[in-house]
């Protein structure tokens, strides 16, 4: 069995696939505060599932390194490309990956990745903006997202985590309806995205969202209408990167690099 | 032996407690980045002893050369011709400013949004924790950047500045007007260091500041095999430590570094695994002792090849020409060769992309990576064109805005490792 392991930093995510690039198992967890552990306990679950002692493991994301018992690692960008292809099935795409901590762009032109843009460290734009409001909110992301779509006429400025929240405390001050803040933080990480995305030529390109908001509707639909094109989101969005890691760790067999 | 130098720092009125703290992180630092590469050549450890006492030996030197009667300039930037200031007797060293230790200390009296190597230089002044801060009789300025512009008056509070206006743009009335600033800048030297200057002690100058390029350019010459027969690391570290030594001495060390890279291409040495990804970097200078970029991408397995910004080919290309027929000449040589460095506070700027093309090719370069400090708005602002310039060469080319500080440090990794895995 090939095997992809993704440590995001909010969750964790195991595929495996078989010979025929079968998508065989899709598991996924908090990584919580110890990904190493988080990571074998991911292994040990998907084992569960199939009876096979040759297996070969790549690992993904921002908590890579610590899977030690990988055979090799590759970045969630390169994973995420190749995972992204085959979910959609397309040799060409511009993928938003929306994640805990980071955002990205990427150009895939057959299969490879050309060109990608990243936020910096700052968490603006990222899933973990949505999810710091929602706790201001008193809502958990998905109810957030669902109210935002009965919403609108204000809007939050700041690009700042930190600030944009003050912002949000002065709106429930002012007793603004809970929707119209909602459709304000969701816009806010929809506006953001949306511009980085304009960086990429990605016109005559199919656009696709992956990552954990990927299943959101509201959202999708947002970008779709902020890019003037069809954004393309599928269930299995979110575990992109640990697709691509175990296609990658097939490669690794076919290029006999499986013990370096 | 280690020499102790607190008693010269003391004289110095340096801050010891403070400076103690930096002295502290620095051989740590050092070891980890430098000491653990493989394979080093042998020559460098000229460099790893002068790292060693950093604020030692050469400030020693310094001291020794002003008890004679000589001068110090201390200078900021690779527009300032240290040739007026060699002719005249006196000497030139670079300043600290390449490190976040230094930047709290800049941030009390300057913006937060302000670029690292600014704070940091005038923190180092303002803590007494920089030995050449204290030492030297004149500052040098320029008009490079609107920060700076902004922090020289800070500093002209604290110490005697000069400021040399370089022209924003590069019209031939621009370089005549720059050969002007430089017959002003050697009246001001000859009223500080009590001299007066000649053709012959410029025309000599000229030769010993030629003879530093061309050394400095051997060693990168050796960077363009396909062997590479030193790390990125080693030789940034050559090129910072040039703006603070004697320059006959640089130039022999350099020759000497030259000439053992050399043998190694003859024995196919490299000190990178074959396949290895070569790596052009672009952008802001890179002060002693930021090594924070070069790390990242040779910890990640590849190798720097060449740095086009003012801490490398902006340095050493490009020479005067020798032996003129009067000042005037040679101010108006001085003018042309140093209105030749493409900064980003010249508008347009194009001549820095053409470099890059040209530096690449040169270079055999798989990559280029463009980065900026942050808050330095125009080269920010000028990586729209190397970007987009780039690509329509078909080089591949990553954009990075980074500080001093380590808290970005993973992101990069990610993402240079992404851009390698991409080449």
């Amino acid at each position: 069995m090939y095997i992809g392991i993704d440590i995001g930093s909010t969750n964790a995510k195991i595929a495996c696939i078989d010979r025929d690039e079968n998508i065989k198992i899709l598991l996924m967890k908090k990584t919580g505060f110890n990904s190493k552990i988080t990571a074998k306990s991911l292994l040990l679950d998907a084992k569960k599932k199939f009876d096979e002692s040759d297996n070969i493991i790549v690992a993904t994301g921002y908590g890579r390194v610590s899977v030690d018992f990988a055979n090799k690692t590759v970045t969630e960008i390169s994973c995420h490309a190749k995972g992204a292809c085959k979910i959609f099935d397309k040799d060409n795409l511009v993928i938003i990956d929306i994640g805990g901590q980071d955002t990205k762009i990427i150009d895939v032109e057959n299969k490879t990745v050309k060109d990608f843009i990243m936020n910096d460290k700052c968490s603006a734009g990222t899933g973990r903006f949505l999810d710091v409001m929602s706790k201001t909110m008193e809502l958990t992301i998905d109810e957030m997202c669902k109210i935002a779509e009965f919403g609108g006429g204000v809007k939050i400025s700041s690009l700042c985590t930190v600030f944009a929240e003050s912002e949000v405390i002065s709106l429930i001050g002012r007793s603004e309806k809970k929707e119209n803040i909602a459709n304000a933080i969701v816009m806010s990480i929809v506006d953001k995205v949306a511009t980085q995305t304009k960086r990429i030529d990605y016109k005559n390109k199919t656009v696709c969202l992956t990552g954990g908001l990927s299943e959101i509707n509201f959202i999708k639909n947002a970008l779709c209408e902020s890019l003037n094109t069809d954004v393309l989101a599928d269930s299995t969005g979110k575990f992109a990167g640990s697709i691509g890691a175990a296609l990658y760790a097939k490669e690794l067999e076919a290029k006999n690099e499986k013990f370096t | 032996m280690a020499v102790d130098y607190r008693q010269m720092w003391k004289e110095l009125d340096m801050d010891l407690e403070n400076h103690d703290n930096l002295c502290n992180v620095l051989p740590v630092a050092y070891t980890d980045i430098y000491l653990m590469q493989k394979n080093r050549p042998k020559a460098m450890e000229f460099w790893d002893t002068v790292v060693g006492a950093i604020h030692g030996i050469r400030p020693a030197e310094l001291i020794e050369a002003q008890k004679k009667g000589q001068k110090v300039f201390g200078t900021f930037c690779v527009y300032v011709p240290d040739e007026i200031i060699i002719a005249l007797n006196g000497i030139v060293t670079g300043l600290c400013g390449g490190s976040q230790f230094w930047v709290p200390d800049g941030e009390k009296v300057l913006p937060k949004s302000m670029c690292p190597l600014v704070k940091a230089s005038v923190g180092a002044r303002l803590s007494r924790t920089c030995p050449f801060f204290r030492i030297a009789d004149m500052y040098v300025g320029e008009t490079t950047c609107d920060g700076k512009k902004k922090a020289y008056e800070i500093l002209g509070k604290d110490v005697p500045m000069y400021i040399m206006d370089v022209p924003q743009m590069k019209r031939p009335e621009d370089i005549v007007k720059w050969a002007k600033e430089i017959s002003l800048f050697a009246n001001k030297v000859e009223e500080v260091t009590g001299n007066k200057l000649t053709i012959e002690k410029l025309n000599e100058a000229i030769k010993i500041v030629n003879d530093k390029r061309r050394a400095i350019k051997r060693v990168y010459e050796a960077r363009k095999n396909l062997d590479v027969p030193i790390s990125g690391k080693d030789a940034l570290l050559m090129m910072q430590i040039a703006f603070f030594d004697d320059p006959i001495r640089c130039a022999e060390m350099c020759n000497k570094l030259a000439d053992e890279l050399e043998e190694r291409i003859k024995n196919g040495v490299s000190v990178f695994e074959k396949g290895a990804k070569r790596i052009l970097i672009t952008g802001t200078p890179m002060a002693i002792p930021n090594w924070k970029l070069h790390h990242i991408v040779e910890s990640l397995g590849a190798a720097v090849v060449c740095e086009e910004m003012c801490t490398g080919t902006r340095y050493f290309e490009n020479e005067v020409k020798e032996n003129c027929a009067s000042l005037e000449e040679a101010y108006l040589e001085l003018a042309k060769r140093y209105m030749k460095n493409n900064c980003a506070c010249f508008t347009p700027n194009d001549g820095r992309i053409d470099d890059i093309k040209r530096l690449a090719r040169e270079y055999k370069a798989d990559g280029v990576i463009d980065v900026n400090l942050k808050f330095c708005t125009i080269y920010d602002t000028e990586g729209y064109f190397v970007e987009k310039e780039l690509k329509a060469a078909g080089i591949k080319c990553l954009g990075i805005e980074t500080d001093y500080d380590d808290g970005d440090s993973e992101q990069l990794k990610t993402r240079i490792e992404a851009f390698i895995e991409m080449l």
